[in-house]
Parts: C-alpha cells; structure tokens; sequence
C-alpha cells in the first residue's frame, strides 16, 4: 500500500489515553452561528508577528475586508467578518489570557460583502509561489488550534521534498466534532483544498487521516478519494491520535526527529478545516472570516457544531445554544484536554478556536492549589506519547531545577495532557511542564549573557 | 597459642604504620598547598546559609573572593552591615557603610480588596499562576499571593496571610535580594530602611479599568505629585514614583491618596507596649 501501512494492526503501542469521547454532537449539522450584533477581531490570531490596524475608528468595513496587516513573513492578515462601523481599536481580552489589540465593529447587518472577494480562478493553473502569495492574503492559519501561519508551512526550504499530505480529520479531542461534520458534509471541498496543498508543495500523495470512532465520514471519504484518487488512513481511536507527531508515526512509520518538523520526513500536516478553507478562498475568493466550532459539555443547553464569524464574543455563542446550565465550572476554549479554560465569556472567538466547552462546577472543580506530590507509579511515562518522562520533568520543573530539565527533552513535550490525565495524585503535570519550558529558557539565555561576560574578562 | 606470630603482626602493623606516617609528613610538608587563614577565618563570619544572593556559589567561594580582593567585604548581602563589619575586622580593612535596603512589594490588595475573577486549580507557585493568564487574580500587575517569595526568603522575612496580603518584616529582612527574581510580576523593590512613605501599587491601567479590579489601586489622579512640596512624587505611565532622596517623609501624600494606595510603614514598636525581639523596624 506503499506509504499507508498495515493499518489494521494497532498504530502507535506507547502512549495516549482514552478519555469519554462525549461526541454528542457528531449527528448534528453545521448550522449558521448567531449573527453578532457586535465582534471584536484580536489583530494577534496567529502565531507570528501581530497585525497593525488598517483601518480607523467610524470607518465601514464590509464582509472580507482586509483590517490588519504586518510586515513580517510569519504573519497572517485579518479581515473583517462583519459589514459595519468601527467602534473602537482598544486592548481587549483574548482566548490565550493577555489583553492583544483588537477591532471592534458594530455590524449593521446588511451583511454586504467587499468587492475584492471574488473567485480568485483555477489554482491548479497557478505556480506554486501564486498560491502561497493568495493563502496569504486570505489570512489562512491552521485551523486545527496551533494557527500557524498556512504560507509558511507551504513553503519548505529547497532541500526538503514534501512527498505526501496528510489531511488531518482525527480529531481526538473529546466533545469536538466540527471537523468530522466539515468531512460529512463538505468532503469535496476539502478534497479541492487538499489538492491546492498538494499543488503549492508538489507533493505525490494525499492521505486523508480519520479515527475509527467516524464511521460517517470514513465511509463518505471513502466514496470520494475513489473518484479522486487519494487514500483513507483509518485510525484507532486514542487521544492524542491527532497530533502532529503521532499521526505522521501511525501513518508512516516515520519518526519526526527531536526539535524537527513534519517537513524534515517529508510530511505535510494540516487540518481539514484548513483545507475547507483553501477551498472557500480560491473558488468562492472569501478570506478566513469564518470557522466551524463545536459547543459542547454538560454546561451549556444544547450542543451544537456552529459556524462561526470570527471575533463573535463567546456569550453570544452560548446564549444562541440556549445558554448556561447549573453552576458552569470551566469554559474553555478548544477541547477540553488542550483548549485554555477563559476567566470572562467576554472574548471573541478566534481563527483557532475548534470549540467551546461548557463544564459543570461539579464536573471540574476536583483538585484545590497546592504542592507537587508524586508517588512514582509511572502511568505517566506509559501514557506519554512522546517517549518522555513527565514526573521527572514535573519534579525539576517544581524544584527549579532548570538545567537538569534539559537532559529530559522538555521541548519534545507537545502538551497533550495525558500525563496529567492519567496521574492518580491528580497533579497538574502540563503546567509544571509549561513553568519548566520557560524556566529553562531564562536559565539558558543568563547561562549566555554569563559566558560572555566571562569571555570579555 | 603461638604469641609470636600475634608479636609479628604487631611488629609489622606498626612498622608499616611508622614508615607511612612518616610518607605522610614529609609529604605535607613539601606538597603543601597554600591557603590563606584569612578564608577561613572569614568564612566563620558569614552566614554560612549558602544562599546565594552574593551571586558567588556559595560561601566558601565567596570567601575566597572577599580574600583574593575580588570581591568586597560586604559581599554578604544576607549578612547584613554587621556581617561586612566582621568581614572588614578579618580583612583589617575599615567596612564599607552601605546601606542594606528592605525589601518592599509593591501591592495592596488581598482577596478581599481585588476580588479573584476566576478560581484558580493548580500549583501553589506564582510563576505557574502567572502562566495561566494570571490565576484568578484580577489586576494583571497585582500579587499574586501565592507566595513564592515567602518561600525562597533565607530568613523568613515575608509573611502571606490568608486572604493573600504579605507583609516585610523589616526586622528581619536583610535586603538579599533573592525575592526580586522570582516575582513573575516585579512587584518587589529594595528601597532604602528609613523609608517610611511607600507606594503600594504598580497598576499601568487608566483609573476607571484599575479601579473594576481592585480597591486600593492607583489612579493616577496626581494629587500627591501636586501636593508635595519638595518634587519628590512623579507620575509616569499611570505610576506613581517616590524619589527617595528627596522625599522627608511629611505624608501630605498620603492624606490626599484618595484610594489610600501610598502609605506609611508604622515601626512595631510604636504600636506595641510590649516589644518583641524581632521588632525593631
């Protein structure tokens, strides 16, 4: 089967867990979102350099108007997703917890679209170097959550060769089904914007990754890569099946190198959002101003999977869903093993935002704040997909014990959380890490300034 | 029993011991490696609590550099002036009178005065709190509480209560320092020990956003910069800012602060008839 291996035997041995999946909403389909009286666009969606406004307050934007831009090569632009005034430029809150610059617009609902959004032709007639120049200035990240900026990964150094594309539907995540309705409905869309993946990195294949637990959209991506001629990875269902990682493991039998990148074994990874959204960019000309989300948990009235404008304010979200139910304990952002738990309803859904978790008080709250206790039964070690050893790193990460962290391959850590997960004292074992990641970069950059110092004596 | 053989053994055991006993002498007489008493000797003064707030790796080594001239004799910052004083008498040098600071954080508002916007689940550590968007704390540059600083104090200087106010027990605290680094939020200064008037607040916001999340905030209304007579009080970025040379300590300042954020640090001793050991601010 050439690339795609055996795939009945069971993929990765080591590692993962298997939490409820609570997919309630994988019957349910994409539904329009609220149409927001009011959004507020964070000019930082992406990891990169953040956007400059370009517009003024009491401007009209119309739907797809560009708002902010940057510079820099790792960025992404911003567009409008509402037509409307500009009310204000001001600091608001933002999903990762710090207070970015954003736009807010108070929409008129005329829902006018800008006269730049048209077809933008055929890209499989386009040069590569013309397509990534369009996925730019559709503001285009990676939708799977990371939003990493889509041109730059569609650009790999001359010495790297990208063979094969990974469409990534496995979505592990407990609760989220967005990208599985997205495959359900919507699968020659994604097929089209795999194709333009494929077309911008000259790879050979398509590999369209899903986990056991859909067999809907296996069965409907089946039916299409026939037609089209790419293949179906069916996966076992095991969080963290979709990490980056792990996929290219499961699928390849190749080993992304410790620091390295999916490019250096010749892999291509992107969401099946992304590509629905290449799709939407180059045949219908409308920019990244939308994204499928789950709401889901046992907090929230009805579960939904929405499309959404971006910087739609969660509350708003949640009240089109019929609002809170009982004491809501944790509102998160993303799925509920990765997603950022909020402090305010009050942010604005962004690019990488999969989901909106809604938990009881009763569901979370199960562990006050307080000191690292280990008793050394390993689960974590035996659950850690990336061959690392989380209590060893929690314990020096605790300690402050920076340099020692080092020797443990702490930036290996991709954060999946099954360590924490899995650990019988309930300790927060990824935020010890996340301390750690930064601990040891400061102990790294004064060990520096130290040598030099010392080399000007 | 055949007693010669015991008398053998002991013959030889002893002859043996003789001869590298005699090794031993002659070999720290001519190998001897020359060390100064002096490091010793200084090494006996110093607080010997390795804590490194000196920046050397521990006290020996420390000693060593006060010795070789590297550094000075009041390079025990834990120590205090009656540490370099000691040092200064085994240097035979006269101490250096440097004025040891206590340490100051720079925030008021406990549980109750900055209520928390969220609860917060995780490590009892403030750099781990300050990851996730700041623990439950409201204001973005307030304490924490959690107490960090409490925990790397050599000398159990800073006390946390309950509802996250800390408190210096400038008695205790020597001005080593090792509390600055670890605040995720910079909220600890060293000012000078005879400053009484202190600002209690680092919030950047403008008054109306500083005052949704806390009680006792800075608004930068400015009355105490127009207030003091002798320019001591500047306003910059929202903060308030005490030059401590200039300022005499009058408290005009503090009568006008209307949300009580600059206040005067009352001795203990002032307040209680009784005085205890440790209470001489």
């Amino acid at each position: 089967m050439g690339w795609v291996r055996n795939l009945q035997r069971e993929l990765f041995t080591k590692g993962g867990v298997h939490p409820p999946s609570n997919k309630i909403a994988a019957t349910m389909k994409i539904f329009p979102g609220p149409y927001p009286e009011t959004v507020v666009i964070p000019l930082s969606q992406h990891i990169g350099a953040p956007c400059e406004p370009l517009v003024e307050i009491h401007d009209r934007v119309l739907i797809g108007q560009k708002i902010g831009d940057s510079e820099a090569y790792v960025s992404a632009p911003v567009h409008s997703s509402v037509s409307g005034e500009v009310t204000g430029i001001i600091e608001y809150h933002h999903p990762t917890g710090v207070e970015v610059l954003s736009v807010q617009i108070l929409s008129d609902g005329m829902n006018e679209v800008h006269p730049s959004v048209e077809p933008l032709g055929d890209p499989m007639e386009m040069t590569p170097q013309e397509i990534r120049k369009h996925i730019r200035r559709g503001g285009i990240v990676g939708l799977g959550g990371a939003t990493f900026p889509t041109h730059v990964k569609l650009a790999p150094p001359e010495d790297k060769q990208i063979e094969l594309v990974i469409i990534n539907g496995a979505e592990c995540e407990p609760y989220l089904t967005g990208d599985h309705r997205m495959m359900v409905e919507r699968g020659e869309d994604i097929i089209e914007g795999a194709r333009v993946i494929q077309r911008a990195v000259g790879a050979e294949r398509i590999v369209v990754a899903i986990e056991r637990n859909k067999p809907d959209a296996i069965s409907v991506m089946k039916e299409i890569g026939d037609e089209y001629g790419f293949e179906v990875a069916v996966l076992p269902a095991r969080y963290p099946m979709g990490a980056e990682k792990t996929l290219i493991k499961g699928i390849t039998g190749r080993e992304v190198p410790s620091g390295g990148l999916p490019m250096d074994v010749g892999v291509l990874v992107d969401n099946v959002g992304t590509a629905a959204a290449i799709y939407d960019l180059f045949y219908e000309g409308m920019p990244l101003v939308d994204r499928v989300l789950t709401v889901a948990g046992d907090g929230v009235a009805g579960h939904a999977n929405l499309r959404i404008k971006v910087g739609t304010l969660v509350r708003d979200v949640i009240d089109f869903c019929g609002g809170l139910v009982g004491e809501p304990g944790k509102v998160i952002l993303g799925g509920p093993m990765m997603g950022l738990a909020q402090y305010s309803t009050s942010v604005p859904v962004i690019k990488g935002t999969s989901g909106i978790v809604v938990l009881r008080g009763e569901t979370v709250w199960k562990r006050e704040p307080g000191h690292f206790v280990c008793i050394r039964c390993v689960l974590c070690v035996r659950r850690c997909p990336m061959n690392l050893m989380p209590y060893l790193i929690g314990s020096y990460s605790d300690a402050g014990m920076w340099e020692e962290l080092e020797t443990l391959n702490i930036n290996d850590c991709v954060e999946c959380g099954c360590c924490a997960y899995k650990c019988p004292t309930k300790n927060p074992l990824v935020q010890l890490i996340k301390v750690g990641k930064e601990g040891m970069a400061r102990q790294q950059k004064k060990m520096e300034e130290l040598t030099e110092a010392l080399d000007k004596e | 029993m055949d007693w010669s053989i015991v008398g053998k053994a002991a013959l030889v055991l002893s002859g043996l011991s003789l001869v590298f006993g005699a090794l031993l002498a002659i070999a720290s007489i001519k190998f001897a490696v020359e060390t100064d008493p002096r490091v010793d000797q200084v090494l006996e003064v110093l607080m010997g609590t390795n804590c490194g707030a000196c920046g050397y790796p521990g006290c020996q080594v420390a000693a060593e550099a006060v010795v070789e001239g590297k550094a000075p004799v009041d390079v025990c910052l834990a120590g205090g002036p009656g540490t370099a004083e000691a040092v200064a008498e085994v240097m035979g040098v006269e101490a250096k009178t440097r004025e040891m600071g206590v340490a100051l954080v720079h925030c008021k508002g406990g549980l109750a005065e900055s209520p928390p916007r969220a609860r917060y689940q995780g490590i009892d550590s403030c750099a781990a709190a300050d990851k996730i968007a700041g623990g439950g704390k409201a204001c973005d540059y307030g304490c924490l509480g959690l107490g960090t600083c409490k925990d790397v104090c050599p000398v159990n200087a800073i006390r946390i209560t309950r509802d996250h106010r800390r408190w210096v027990n400038r008695g205790r605290c020597t001005g080593c320092e090792l509390c600055i680094e670890v605040c995720p939020r910079n909220l600890i200064e060293i000012v000078p020990r005879k400053q009484n008037v202190l600002v209690m607040c680092t919030n950047k916001d403008k008054g109306r956003k500083a005052r949704e999340v806390c009680t006792v905030c800075c608004i930068a209304c400015k009355k105490c910069e127009k207030v003091c007579e002798f320019e001591a009080i500047t306003v910059k970025d929202n903060r308030v800012f005490i030059d401590y040379e200039k300022c005499t300590q009058c408290g005009k300042c503090i009568d006008v602060c209307p949300n009580n954020v600059i206040v005067r640090v009352v001795p203990r001793k002032s307040r209680s008839t009784k005085p205890k050991a440790d209470a001489d601010a």
